[in-house]
């Protein structure tokens, strides 16, 4: 110690210090003990292990039991056959039609009105109390529950707020009703009001995860390709969507997975369990597959416990599909970016 | 200092045939544009918001010369830049009275259309900004908006902005791989080639050096003057020896005022205004 230059005026130096010198080896702030940083360093790493494996072993546990109970009785017969009263005869053929009718209509139809929002509200338009109020709305409608969703569906889509009756048989309609081109308003019970109202579900989520990912691309290159003479279409199209774009899969990803496990606004619309045909057009009747999984599921005898795992593990297989579908756009998309 | 700088002193004129590009006196009668400029401002002031960026600024910016724009952060001299392609548009809060014409035209005119405008005068930005994109559409990018292109004259057309940027044998054989993974410098010359590609009058560049080696920031310099008897090329920089190796001729920009503008010779040896001095010499800023 006796080779430590001394302080300069025997307070060690601890405040007031207002020279050159260097500025830590003067200090008397205690030291953090290295030994205690590196174990709460460990404890931390071993912390987020543990919570991200409860989470994959849950989903673990869930899959081998659902395919414990449902894969013998999974088969092509159950997967084309219609709803029967007897388990070994029910089939899961209607209502794993009418989910993929519903959750394309709703794909179709949320997707370009989500991402149209988005892109107008992050790309064209001006920071006004109105877009202001639009955001809001936006950000609030995401965190309304679904049931809500389902009430709104049933009068503004299925009953059109009885302004062409009341009674779907007195309903205005247009077409063949065995053709493909059969419309009638209001909707009634069908595929297209079952897709519109799940439109509504996803359709704030679209929306934000979309303005999400137009927001991470970087000002910049909007900026680049303005100055080269880009009207702000021409810099929308060309430069900001292409990059944005994984996001936005991303967020499509997401909102069309739940779309196709939401049950309870359906159920508000008349979801229907006995179907005993495929959708044929846009007004056909319909059922969908977590009602149908609920109805089995719920009932006393063993033997639909086990046909609704089966109905599980279809869902499960849609909802990989769907995905599936999504990354492979996503890619095709990404590549002139790599 | 505008009162200062309008008694034009006549070792301006020794410098042949390079154009003059002085502080004009407000009360004086600016004189008559040169025919070889390119941008002439006239008591051109603007404003962010409240905040007025820039206070009556009278330039004549010559034609086919490379011009500087030197002064300290916040000064004004980007703002400046941003005008003559009216970047600042972007900015809602934005906006500039005064004179501000390229080759006679009005440039703050309503009927002004940015788009057609943006053609004519090309802008470098600070950080090389490549779209994620290939080297070749990053190039083909700007033609194309413009017009439309057969994949021959396209192809022409790319190999001729890259050449011009002196960045065609670095790049030839990887025309279709991606730009972000060409080097800081490569990128910014990239992003050159790209500017020229819509065939503009002006380049502006925005400090272009800033975020480069010294290697890169020489082979921009050098590409810098190789356009210059081409393009009309205005550069903010921060380096004042860039500003002296580069530049016919220099403003120096503070806080918000043309301070003293000038044939770079002069500027950087014999500048009028102490300030000048002052910041040439590296004094302050």
């Amino acid at each position: 110690m006796s080779s430590a230059p001394p302080p300069s005026n025997g307070t060690s130096g601890v405040s007031g210090r207002t020279d050159g010198g260097p500025v830590s080896p003067a200090s008397s702030a205690p030291y953090r003990s290295v030994a205690r940083r590196v174990f709460v360093n460990r404890a931390f790493l071993w912390a987020c292990l543990i919570t991200t494996n409860i989470a994959v072993v849950v989903l673990a546990v869930l899959l081998i039991s659902i395919f414990w109970q449902g894969w013998d009785t999974l088969s092509w017969k159950f997967i084309t056959s219609f709803a029967s009263r007897k388990p070994a005869d029910a089939g899961i053929l209607a209502p794993l039609m009418g989910s993929l009718w519903v959750c394309t209509i709703c794909g179709l139809v949320a997707l370009p009105l989500g991402i149209g929002t988005a892109i107008y509200l992050e790309e064209f338009s001006k920071r006004s109390r109105f877009t202001r109020i639009v955001q809001t709305n936006i950000m609030n409608l995401a965190g309304v529950p679904s049931i809500v969703y389902g009430i709104l569906g049933l009068t503004a889509f299925a009953r059109m707020f009885g302004a062409f009756g009341t009674n779907v048989d007195d309903a205005i309609a247009v077409g063949n009703e065995e053709g493909l081109l059969y419309l009638r308003l209001p909707f009634g019970s069908s595929v297209l009001a079952g897709g519109l109202t799940l439109m509504l579900v996803i359709l704030p989520v679209v929306i934000i995860s979309t303005q999400e990912a137009l927001r991470a691309v970087p000002s910049s290159l909007r900026a680049g390709a303005l100055a080269l003479g880009a009207t702000p279409w021409q810099t929308v199209w060309g430069i900001t969507l292409p990059a944005a774009i994984p996001g936005i899969m991303t967020g499509a990803i997401l909102s069309m997975s739940r779309a196709i496990g939401e049950s309870a606004p359906l159920l508000v619309l008349g979801g229907l369990l006995l179907v005993f045909n495929t959708p044929t057009n846009l007004m056909s009747d319909f059922a969908i597959l977590p009602l149908q999984i609920y109805n089995w599921a719920g009932r006393p005898q063993d033997a639909f416990h086990a046909i609704a795992a089966s109905a599980i593990i279809v869902q499960l297989g849609v909802l990989f599909l769907f995905n599936g579908i999504a990354v492979l756009i996503r890619q095709k998309l990404q590549k002139p970016l790599q | 200092m505008q009162s200062e700088s309008s008694t034009t002193t006549p070792s301006q004129h020794e410098h042949g045939n390079s154009v003059e590009l002085r502080a004009v006196s407000v009360a004086g009668t600016p004189n008559t544009a040169h025919s070889d400029t390119a941008i002439k401002v006239r008591g051109f002031s603007s404003w962010y918001g409240s905040f007025q960026a820039l206070k009556s600024l009278d330039l004549d910016i010559p034609s086919r010369h490379v011009t500087a724009f030197i002064g300290p952060s916040g000064c004004g001299k980007s703002t400046f830049l941003r005008w003559i392609n009216r970047m600042n548009d972007t900015i809602p809060s934005a906006r500039a009275e005064g004179t501000l014409e390229l080759h006679g035209k009005d440039l703050l005119a309503k009927s002004v259309d940015v788009v057609d405008l943006r053609r004519h005068v090309g802008m470098v930005f600070q950080k090389p900004n490549p779209f994620p994109k290939s080297i070749y559409d990053n190039v083909a990018f700007g033609p194309r908006l413009h017009r439309v292109y057969s994949r021959a004259e396209l192809d022409q057309l790319v190999e001729r902005s890259l050449r011009q940027a002196s960045i065609w044998n670095e790049v030839k054989d990887r025309l279709h791989a991606s730009a972000l993974g060409l080097s800081g410098g490569q990128q910014q010359r990239l992003c050159i080639a790209r500017a020229i590609a819509v065939g503009p009058e002006v380049l502006l560049m925005d400090e272009p050096c800033s975020a480069l080696d010294p290697k890169s920031t020489l082979a921009i310099e050098e590409l810098i003057e190789s356009l210059a008897d081409r393009y009309t090329i205005v550069i903010v920089t921060h380096n004042m020896q860039q500003a002296a190796r580069v530049s016919d001729e220099t403003a120096f920009f503070f806080e918000g005022r043309l301070v003293e503008s000038g044939a770079t010779e002069t500027i950087f040896t014999k500048p009028r205004n102490k300030q000048t001095e002052d910041y040439v010499t590296g004094r302050f800023g």
